[in-house]
């Protein structure tokens, strides 16, 4: 099952594990130790996360490390960045509209 | 356009709010009636290629405004809002909801708090915006993102949403 990745970040413990394992892989067990909260809550998280393409799994001999997928992150930047556009291009707008009053009054 | 006129866009997660930041070079008086008169409004208030149109509007506390984003295909997006607020020249705040072309809310919107202030000749506009819903974050995705501006725009809404969700 693939999962969006705004269903991904739209929980704080997935928020938290995202900035954990951004610094470096980590193991389930080495990022239950951070949360007040079940191993299986965690795996449950990185589970969604993994499924939202946003963590990768790698094994290493008997153990699963999870890490960042960075490209991935970026998706979530490119996508705010048209909410920044929206804004941008009204306010240009604006700036006209703004020049053309201040004409009108003199 | 001039480009030295400050724009600051961030999200904040933690805080649940989108804050916009914008410098326009006018005097406060100007700049205030264009972000509160129907007619200053319709003329800026969508970005191009959308057109904002104002079907009524009523500047005081508890009044309201309908206007549509009408896009190149006709196709309109409507938004109620809410005026919750207002010391004039200086802030208001309003609550910002999706509706149908019948003027039904939906359930779950937005709060807007907007300040306004002038130095130097420039007036500076910063608008605060809350999210109010924890409606679920599904929703987001059945929209999809990408049909266009006014699409866009909702798509802001359920941002709010995603990042308020516990």
């Amino acid at each position: 099952m693939r999962r969006d990745i705004f269903q991904a970040i739209a929980d704080p413990t997935r928020r938290a594990i995202i900035t954990l394992i951004a610094l470096q892989a980590m193991t389930p067990n080495a990022i239950a130790e951070n949360f007040h909260t079940t191993r299986q809550a965690v795996s449950k998280h990185l589970r969604i996360l993994t499924e939202s393409e946003l963590v990768k799994q790698e094994y290493k001999g008997r153990e699963i490390y999870y890490s960042l997928e960075i490209e991935k992150m970026k998706e979530i930047d490119k996508w705010l960045n048209q909410f920044r556009k929206i804004w941008e291009t009204q306010f240009n707008q604006l700036d006209k509209v703004l020049s053309t009053l201040k004409k009108q009054k003199k | 356009m001039k480009s030295d006129l400050l724009f600051d866009f961030t999200v904040d997660k933690a805080a649940k709010t989108v804050l916009i930041i914008r410098e326009f070079d006018a005097e406060l008086s100007l700049v205030w009636d264009a972000f509160t008169k129907q007619e200053i409004l319709d003329q800026w208030n969508a970005p191009a290629p959308f057109k904002a149109k104002t079907k009524h509007m009523n500047f005081v506390v508890g009044g309201k405004r309908f206007y549509a984003m009408v896009g190149p295909d006709g196709q309109e997006g409507w938004i109620l809002q809410k005026y919750t607020s207002i010391s004039p020249k200086t802030n208001f705040k309003l609550f910002n909801a999706f509706a149908d072309k019948d003027e039904n809310p939906e359930l779950s919107g937005s709060d807007w708090d907007y300040n306004f202030s002038e130095q130097n000749g420039k007036t500076k506009v910063s608008i605060r915006i809350y999210n109010e819903s924890l409606a679920r974050l599904e929703r987001m995705i059945e929209m999809g993102f990408k049909e266009g501006y006014a699409m866009t725009m909702k798509n802001l809404e359920d941002l709010l949403r995603t990042l308020s969700q516990k």
